[in-house]
């Protein structure tokens, strides 16, 4: 079934269920993976997924929600009913509406089209990935969590006032953990993931020596004394304690009492003047782009940190009506509706003459900890308190010599760590979860087993 | 060779497709499968969201879909599709076949039709008549979320509801036929306060399965007033210290440190990837000898049991380790196909979408000899974790878990609360640390993770003594 078949069957539903305003949200999608084990095919998955999600509104404007995967005409009407019936116990206390921006035009970014490699080919190109990645150290032994996977997939938003928008795209993604060991020392793991619109994009070469010079360095760890240090926050690290304190600039949760921040709090400095954060869902390097939220508002860039201060807040239709704003593109498709960040830009902004300019991680001399990855967040991350306690993988710098880290944790608390900062590299990296320099911090709490 | 007529030219539940399943059966086994399996999956789910003194969300969601599996060999092809037609099952299995390269066509087929259908559903047909309603529900989780409103410093009171009902066809090549209808009904509520720069939360999840009535005897006072007292006692607490000390862990969820630390290891799907340390230690001491630990599918309502696993076993009892020695692995049927292990009833999967792997259902360390103070009693300068929050378990078996709730033991006493603790280890170490059990063993529902999705399961312990772990802090 296609969009416009599912938009026709919906119209005529609601019609002879006497629904007069409703709208929905589509996925179709086809995905193939593949994982292997030393050579062996170890598991080869194919799916075919269709679901939709259903909105209506009753008489007295309060809205119902179903999901469902049966796209029959039974199955959409049953929807249909059972969105209709949830309507009564619909929000009373907010109102949600049709995003006043679901008809604006919408950036759908340009990419040639991928057509499915096929189970085959994902196979032997990371059984090759993988014999690559077992061959480039003798104390690799095994790559215990490795995939190759391509999706190909349709989105689409329609609702009974006649918005009706979709995309169609692919993506493929390949991750390679690799385990190494040498006798009489622990094991040791570590890995690297890329991704690209098909496999073709994907730079696999830089994922095995990425997966393996990451492993391989790690092998000559030590312990570390338990104490405060001064820490670099790789791009990826700083990137991940960011989405996990997104809670700051999202309306949702700040109406939900869960943010540190309130509905006063635009315009507060909350970081060093010389941090700039965006939220860029449609920067050209995102691979998981989407040109439209779950509500059909269009992605678009938006500033939330300008030179330290708190410039917006991510909205869905119903959080930016109590702010009296215009929806921002982020918010999803549910009962209670979401709203959650895209993809993160991390810059210097120009304020930034109080950084310790000396410090760059490729040439400090001095002693610091170098957090590579952050690891366990849902578990070590308090949004609501502002508060992380995080085991990592790093290094401990001295005199410009490095020694992998055996086991430790970082804590801190995310207000501090934003307001000590004490340089913001000059260089940007991309990562899977957006871009970001290398960010210093002037000193945060390290626990290891000494 | 079995008959290929068939009746029905789809799949449809509450009737019989024994006809139909074979032909797909068949199919997949003439064009060469060593072995066919076919998991299909009616859904019907609903949850509930009350925030303050307003129900905010009610989410109602239904689907149909079924996952498809061959082996050839040691390997497998796994195919889901929403398409529950004959030529959609069909297509899926053409599909699984190409995967594994299986060129070969079958000619001498052993397939013998499927056996005669073992029905687990029968006296579970009214459940989904039985649960509550959303009107009940909505009210009840109001009067939890009234029951939190107990101080202004409370400033975020939640309860949530969510019902999962499942119906299931399980059918494969080796004669397996079965149907079942499983319930899980979880009920959490989660609190913040706030006084000027203090904040603290607190929560708790319930949890049953089978017991349609459940939700309506949950006695929401006692949780809210549980929540409460946690939220309130941690939230001026310092942070703690980090260092290296001796802890005891409380029961019900800190039996979340053993499922995630030890369990884990414990399945087959670890020893095909080798990343457990245990895997060539059958039969040896790998805990101290005060520790027994057991996973079954088996106790009554538990959120973690079931009547078949998700390739149509029956669960059984399997003690994991017997006062120290590891006993037996966790397998599923790709587990005894590429490890040799015997399957125990551990095959599970969250829902047709993902292919079954061996997974823990209700797992525990069994009670000891000793009371909660004797444990407390034996430490001078230590951390006792009251209640534990999330963890996670990295390639190399090393672990991490939050502490929700802990108070510091000075001289054999527990003295103030402290925040920021989080428990590091690696289970081969920590296992033989297990110096003291407790004899108050308490269970508690959670959700677990893994390769083939999130499943309901039951961690538990009793009290127990951690001789020496690495607690980090600030």
């Amino acid at each position: 079934m296609n969009a416009t078949e599912i938009t026709t069957q919906i119209t005529t539903a609601a019609n002879i269920l006497n629904i007069d305003k409703w709208d929905y949200g589509a996925s179709f999608s086809n995905d193939y993976s593949v994982q292997v084990d030393r050579g062996a095919a170890k598991q080869l998955k194919a799916s075919q997924k269709q679901v939709i999600t259903l909105r209506v509104w009753n008489k007295e404007n309060l809205v119902g929600i179903t999901t469902t995967s049966d796209l029959s005409k039974t199955g959409i009407k049953k929807a249909l009913k059972q969105a209709n019936i949830a309507s009564e116990f619909g929000n009373k206390n907010e109102f949600t509406d049709f995003s006043p921006l679901a008809k604006d035009p919408i950036q759908v970014k340009e990419v040639d089209k991928k057509n499915p490699l096929g189970i085959k080919k994902l196979l032997k190109i990371l059984r090759e990935a993988e014999s690559k990645l077992i061959e480039s150290h003798d104390a690799i032994k095994s790559i215990p969590y490795n995939g190759l996977s391509e999706s190909f997939y349709e989105r689409i938003y329609a609702n009974s006032d006649g918005a009706f928008r979709n995309y169609r795209k692919s993506q493929a993604a390949i991750y390679l953990y690799a385990r190494a060991e040498e006798k009489d020392k622990k094991p040791r793991s570590s890995g690297s993931v890329k991704l690209g619109y098909g496999v073709e994009d994907i730079d696999i070469d830089s994922c095995i020596k990425e997966a393996a010079n990451k492993t391989i360095a790690h092998l000559d760890y030590s312990s570390i004394k338990t104490g405060k240090y001064l820490v670099c926050l790789s791009p990826e690290a700083f990137l991940t304690l960011m989405n996990a304190f997104s809670s700051i600039f999202n309306a949702r949760s700040i109406i939900d009492g869960v943010s540190l921040s309130d509905k006063n709090s635009i315009g507060d400095l909350i970081s060093i003047p010389a941090l700039n954060i965006y939220d860029d869902g449609l920067n050209e390097k995102n691979i998981s782009s989407a040109p439209f939220d779950g509500e059909g508002t269009p992605t678009k860039k938006l500033s939330l940190i300008n030179k330290g201060k708190l410039e917006n807040l991510i909205h869905s239709e119903s959080t930016a009506k109590i702010f009296n704003t215009i929806p921002t593109g982020h918010a999803g498709l549910g009962s209670k509706v979401s709203v959650s960040p895209d993809w993160l830009v991390i810059e210097k902004s120009n304020e930034c003459s109080d950084l310790n300019m000396a410090l760059e991680h490729k040439n400090y001399q001095g002693n610091f900890v170098y957090i590579e990855e952050l690891n366990a967040i849902h578990a070590g991350v308090r949004a609501s308190q502002g508060s992380f306690s995080l085991p990592f993988e790093g290094w401990l710098y001295n005199n410009g010599k490095k020694r992998s880290i055996e086991s430790a944790t970082v804590a801190g608390d995310i207000k501090y760590l934003l307001k000590n900062i004490i340089n913001i590299e000059n260089e940007e990296e991309l990562t899977t979860s957006g871009i970001s320099p290398h960010i210093w911090i002037n000193e945060l709490s390290i626990t290891g087993d000494e | 060779m079995v008959s290929a007529s068939i009746k029905s030219t789809e799949i449809r539940f509450g009737e019989c497709n024994k006809k139909l399943l074979e032909e797909v059966i068949f199919y997949g086994i003439s064009l060469g499968a060593d072995f066919v399996e076919l998991f299909i999956e009616n859904s019907d789910n609903s949850s509930v969201l009350a925030e303050e003194d307003f129900i905010t969300s009610v989410s109602p969601s239904f689907g149909k879909g079924a996952g498809i599996r061959i082996f050839k060999d040691k390997r497998d092809g796994f195919v889901s599709t929403n398409d529950l037609s004959k030529h959609g099952l069909m297509r899926s299995i053409s599909q699984a076949i190409e995967m594994l390269d299986i060129s070969k066509k079958n000619n001498n087929s052993n397939f013998n039709g499927l056996d005669k259908l073992k029905d687990y559903s029968k006296s579970k047909i009214d459940w989904l008549n039985e649960v509550p309603t959303i009107n009940e529900v909505s009210e009840k989780l109001l009067l939890s979320t009234k029951a939190l409103k107990k101080d202004k410093k409370v400033v975020v009171r939640k309860g949530s509801y969510a019902r999962n009902w499942q119906e299931v066809i399980i059918a494969s090549s080796d004669g397996t036929y079965a149907t079942d209808i499983r319930l899980h009904q979880t009920v959490g509520l989660n609190i913040i306060a706030n006084d000027a720069q203090y904040r603290s939360n607190g929560s708790r999840r319930f949890g049953s399965h089978g017991i349609p009535n459940e939700f309506r005897l949950w006695d929401h006072e006692k949780a809210a007033n549980e929540v409460y007292e946690t939220s309130m006692n941690m939230l001026y607490a310092d942070y703690v210290q980090a260092g290296q000390m001796p802890v005891v862990l409380a029961n019900k969820f800190g039996g979340v440190i053993f499922h995630e630390a030890c369990g884990h290891l414990l399945e087959t799907t670890q020893i095909e990837r080798g990343t457990t340390p245990f895997s060539d230690k059958l039969n040896e001491k790998i805990a101290h000898e005060s520790v027994t630990a057991i996973d079954e599918g088996l106790s009554e309502g538990s959120f973690g049991s079931l009547s078949i696993d998700d390739e149509g076993m029956e669960p059984e009892k399997s003690i994991l380790i017997k006062d120290g020695i590891l006993k037996k692995f966790l397998s599923d049927r790709a587990g005894e196909l590429r490890t040799g292990h015997k399957r125990t009833g551990s095959g599970r999967r969250q829902n047709y979408s993902f292919a079954a792997a061996s997974r823990m259902r209700n797992t525990y360390i069994a009670k000891g000899e000793f009371s909660k103070e004797e444990l407390i009693n034996s430490i001078s300068d230590g951390l006792y974790c009251k209640s534990m929050g999330g963890g996670s378990v990295g390639a190399t078996g090393q672990f991490n878990f939050a502490v929700e709730e802990g108070y510091l033991i000075k001289n054999g006493k527990l003295t103030k609360p402290v925040k920021g603790a989080t428990l590091i280890g690696d289970a081969k170490e920590v296992m033989p640390k297990i110096s003291m059990c407790g004899n108050d063993l308490e269970l508690a529902p959670g959700f677990c993770g893994s390769v083939s999705g999130s499943v309901n399961v039951t961690v538990g312990q009793p009290h127990i003594k951690v001789d020496s772990i690495t607690v980090g802090g600030r």
